[in-house]
């Protein structure tokens, strides 16, 4: 088995087991600390926190292919979600996806070749009083405004 | 904003710290019904201020307390429902922002009236930069002697666990919920038995919604009474009610119960941009159904808005303006449930993909009034077909778009 956490990582999920009567109960966080120290979940990782949990692997690859925010490949180094529901719809949402495809050369669900910026369109993200909307490394940003996106795409470009 | 001063969310900017709380009179609800009340007259007491779920069932949150067993042995849990991902809906997260402290204290009072000793909050994975000032408020709480073990100089005590979900609509769904928190797909459970009885880990188990235990915070501070004063008879108390879409003031408005559509969208949201009118209402989020603007004149209650044959549900209204393609609205909603359903119900697994498909060709290609009542004859197909409410959720809205603005619709398509 060639996956192993970080001493860190491993404190936190078997703080994580702790937590709860059924050890298969701290599936989900364990495969939130894997995804935040390695970006993505590998099949060995799968292996890994199913033994850690004491349940089949299927069992982790059910959940992992249910959960949209869960990664099975990893992803570039940043991560840009654009709502494309209602309210953000009604704000030009599609506009600002056009706006940001164009400008990264890249589609919905696609990483820019040198591994910088993954692109993904998302459903609500519940911050429609500031829409058209959208998340950089799960950090809110609204209301978008073509200025605000090129501004937004440079400065992740130029970030080391 | 609240219309006579006493608010579920508080305006000050350090208003999510313990110290504005405490300023606000904070905790000592908690304490008086911990030290002072028995149980029994805690569910007395919210169950006569008629607090109906803030989530969007509507279910009166005293009712679902009463309906836990009692005196049988074994934990009983409170999950805390922030999953918050009904499109027009941000309230939750202005409460988990806003006013942390004010949900911890009616998760205190919940769990004394309930016999609870273990809460989970459920934040859908989106919000884990907004959870963060919940983390923060549980740890102050936790060093302060309001979160813990023997509190307020009782046996009384609770423990709270944040646990992050990961991108899945459904799981606001209560018996989907629990299934997420077990480490499972989120897919409902066959009911009954109901959480109250057979929850999580198999035990008894309320499920709240994160402005419903807010407001029971208000509730026994001032009263059942004052709280039905506030809104309707059957329907108490303010709700927040999020506006979006085309208005001056996007914003959530703490208002009474009852109030009207238009009240809110007009005086309180400052009404559509100039020049622009509106076209459509959807007054509860996507699944609701949308209203017309001659019907606008709603009051915003569960009962009221069933009556005008759409849902109050989460309170989350989305103002459609004049020159919309409906046909856009059509796709962004088909393509909302196509993404969510979560696949164990057969008519919405189905049914929904079915939709989505014919609506895509439809903007595509054209097509003809014959793939109208297509779409109306699937979504009939999954009207009351499916474990959990998702499935009418997809329905009801279809059907009023396409009922609603069928004329539009068979020019758009007939090229």
């Amino acid at each position: 088995m060639s996956y192993a956490p970080s001493p860190a990582a491993l404190k936190r999920i078997e703080e994580a087991i702790a937590r709860y009567p059924e050890k298969s109960a701290a599936l989900l966080p364990a495969l939130h600390v894997i995804q935040d120290e390695s970006g993505f979940i590998s099949r060995d990782a799968e292996v890994w926190v199913a033994a850690k949990l004491a349940i089949r692997p299927v069992r982790v690859r059910e959940v992992l292919s249910f959960y949209t925010m869960l990664r099975r490949a990893p992803a570039g180094r940043h991560t840009l979600e654009v709502c494309r529901n209602i309210s953000c719809s009604l704000a030009g949402a599609e506009e600002i996806i056009r706006l940001i495809t164009d400008k990264l050369g890249i589609a919905p669900g696609g990483t820019t070749p040198d591994g910088r910026i993954t692109l993904v369109t998302v459903e609500c993200l519940g911050n429609c009083d500031h829409a058209p909307c959208l998340q950089v490394d799960g950090i809110d940003l609204g209301p978008l405004t073509r200025e605000t996106v090129a501004a937004l795409i440079e400065e992740l470009k130029a970030h080391v | 904003m609240s219309e006579n001063g006493v608010r579920l969310l508080p305006v000050d900017d350090d208003s999510w710290r313990l110290e504005a709380h405490l300023r606000q009179g904070g905790y000592e609800t908690a304490r008086k019904a911990v030290t002072a009340m028995a149980p029994e007259d805690v569910i007395a007491e919210i169950r006569k201020a008629a607090v109906r779920g803030r989530g969007g069932a509507g279910f009166p949150a005293g009712m679902k307390w009463a309906f836990v067993p009692r005196g049988c042995p074994g934990p009983r849990y409170l999950c805390v429902n922030a999953d918050e991902g009904e499109p027009g809906t941000f309230k939750d997260r202005l409460v988990l922002l806003r006013a942390p402290h004010m949900l911890l204290e009616g998760m205190l009072i919940t769990a004394f009236a309930v016999g609870i000793r273990t809460a989970f909050v459920y934040v859908r994975g989106e919000y884990a930069g907004v959870a963060r000032r919940l983390e923060e408020a549980i740890a102050e709480a936790r060093a302060a002697g309001y979160v813990g073990t023997r509190l307020f100089g009782t046996d009384f005590g609770l423990e709270v666990v944040v646990y992050y979900g990961a991108g899945a609509y459904i799981c606001g769904e209560e018996t989907a919920l629990l299934e997420s928190l077990e480490g499972r797909r989120g897919q409902p459970r066959v009911k009954p038995p109901f959480p109250a009885t057979v929850g999580l880990f198999r035990s008894p188990t309320v499920v709240n919604n994160v402005e419903t235990l807010a407001a029971v915070t208000q509730i026994l501070a001032r009263g059942a009474d004052w709280f039905l004063g506030r809104g309707l008879p059957k329907d108490g108390g303010t709700r927040l009610y999020c506006v979006s879409g085309a208005v001056r003031r996007p914003g959530a408005y703490e208002l009474a119960v009852g109030t009207t559509l238009r009240r809110i969208i007009e005086v309180h949201a400052g009404g559509t941009p100039e020049g622009r009118s509106i076209k459509a209402v959807i007054p509860g989020g996507l699944s609701a159904p949308l209203l017309l603007p001659e019907e606008i004149d709603v009051p915003m209650d569960f009962d009221s808005l069933a009556l005008a044959g759409s849902m109050l549900g989460s309170a989350g209204i989305v103002v459609i303006p004049d020159g919309t393609p409906m046909l856009d609205v059509l796709l962004t909603t088909a393509r909302f449930y196509a993404h969510e359903s979560c696949g164990k119900c057969t008519p919405c697994r189905i049914g929904t993909a079915w939709i989505l498909k014919i609506v895509e060709r439809l903007r595509r290609a054209g097509g003809s009034p014959a793939d109208l009542d297509l779409i109306l004859e699937l979504a009939d197909g999954i009207k009351g077909r499916t474990l959990c409410p998702l499935g009418d959720g997809v329905a009801m809205p279809i059907r009023a778009l396409v009922v609603k603005f069928r004329g539009e619709l068979e020019r758009t398509v007939a090229r």
